[in-house]
């Protein structure tokens, strides 16, 4: 009898990964795009995961996993709200997220409370990774005013994280 | 600490419905402790008692089956409602369809053969080894029972030593006496 146990990944339960992340990725998302649209990103960021799941090849990182796919839903919520589809590039999925995991506890809530134009900014600037040319095509304002609302809008979360 | 209930609700619920739970899981009371509950499209795949390690468990699944696990108490409804009428003695016969995919071919022959002893009465390994064509197989016919994946449904308590002796149990002989005491009425 041949045995077929060879297997290099053992994924746990993803109803641990879930009990595990889903705080995490709630939060990145209301500071990403707001609690009125984070639920949406939310149920979809975790059902793109879970359809996925058994293909991926490495389990090590899966809160990094988890948050480039809620950054991607993100991405997309805000490009659905700004009506006028633009073609922009997907995120480099190789990037690292945060390399200190929970020291952001907070940081995305005061984000959520900027106004809407520094808020889209700063979330397409810090967690979409755009350039300047990005997020101004994205908004539809000019590179000076993205260049703007991003400085504008770290600015305040300097002064409220002091 | 994890979000909260609605949340997790409506993921359950929309996983579900574009069928992406392949595993659904619960746990339930019952008078031989906690049992935990796991059925896949197909039908009841495994029962654990509280004696087996939950996270291994369930480790296990993710492997043999898919890790597309999640709890969904509702899909193991009937399950529960027929363990509960058993317990209460109010259910002989079980009738929630069950998935052989991990047990192999030798033992799901002992199993099902197995499943056809009567509420309340026992058969003895020699016997069931009789049946299933290894007249000299009453070892093997223990081992088969020992790895049952579905007990109590597939009631390996009722498979007992020749002369009356209780045999062995996976969930431990205390429960299996427990079982044959209820049944005994």
């Amino acid at each position: 009898m041949q045995v077929n146990t060879v297997k290099s990944k053992t994924l746990p339960p993803f109803q641990f990964v879930f009990d595990e992340h889903a705080q995490t990725v709630l939060r990145f998302l209301n500071g990403a795009v707001g609690l009125s649209e984070a639920e949406d990103c939310f149920q979809e960021t975790m059902l793109s995961a879970l359809r996925a799941y058994p293909r991926l090849g490495d389990a090590s990182n899966l809160r990094g996993w988890l948050l480039t796919i809620a950054r991607r839903k993100a991405i997309d919520a805000h490009r659905a709200r700004a009506r006028r589809p633009i073609p922009v590039a997907d995120p480099d999925l190789s990037v690292g997220v945060d390399p200190q995991p929970d020291t952001d506890d907070g940081l995305w809530d005061q984000v959520r409370g900027l106004p809407a134009k520094q808020r889209k900014a700063v979330v397409l600037r810090f967690a979409g990774d755009k350039s300047y040319p990005e997020i101004a095509a994205t908004m539809s304002v000019t590179q000076d005013s993205a260049r703007q609302n991003v400085h504008e809008g770290l600015k305040k979360l300097r002064k409220e994280l002091r | 600490m994890t979000v909260d209930q609605a949340l997790t609700d409506r993921f359950l619920e929309r996983a579900s419905a574009k069928g992406l739970v392949d595993v659904a899981v619960t746990t339930m009371d019952s008078p031989v402790g906690t049992l935990l509950l796991m059925a896949t499209p197909k039908g009841l795949v495994r029962i654990a008692f509280e004696s087996e390690n939950r996270d291994e468990v369930l480790g296990e699944i993710a492997m043999h089956i898919s890790p597309r696990i999640l709890e969904a108490p509702r899909r193991l409804d009937p399950v529960r409602r027929e363990l509960d009428k058993y317990f209460e003695g109010r259910l002989r016969d079980f009738d929630v369809p069950l998935d052989w995919s991990l047990v192999g071919d030798f033992a799901r022959k002992v199993l099902r053969r197995t499943a056809r002893i009567p509420y309340g009465s026992v058969a003895s390994y020699g016997e069931v080894a009789l049946d299933v064509g290894t007249p000299r197989g009453a070892r093997a016919v223990g081992n088969a029972l020992g790895s049952n994946p579905i007990p109590l449904i597939v009631p390996c308590h009722r498979v007992v030593r020749t002369g009356g002796a209780i045999g062995g149990y996976g969930g431990g002989l205390p429960r299996k006496r427990l079982l044959l005491d209820l049944e005994a009425g």
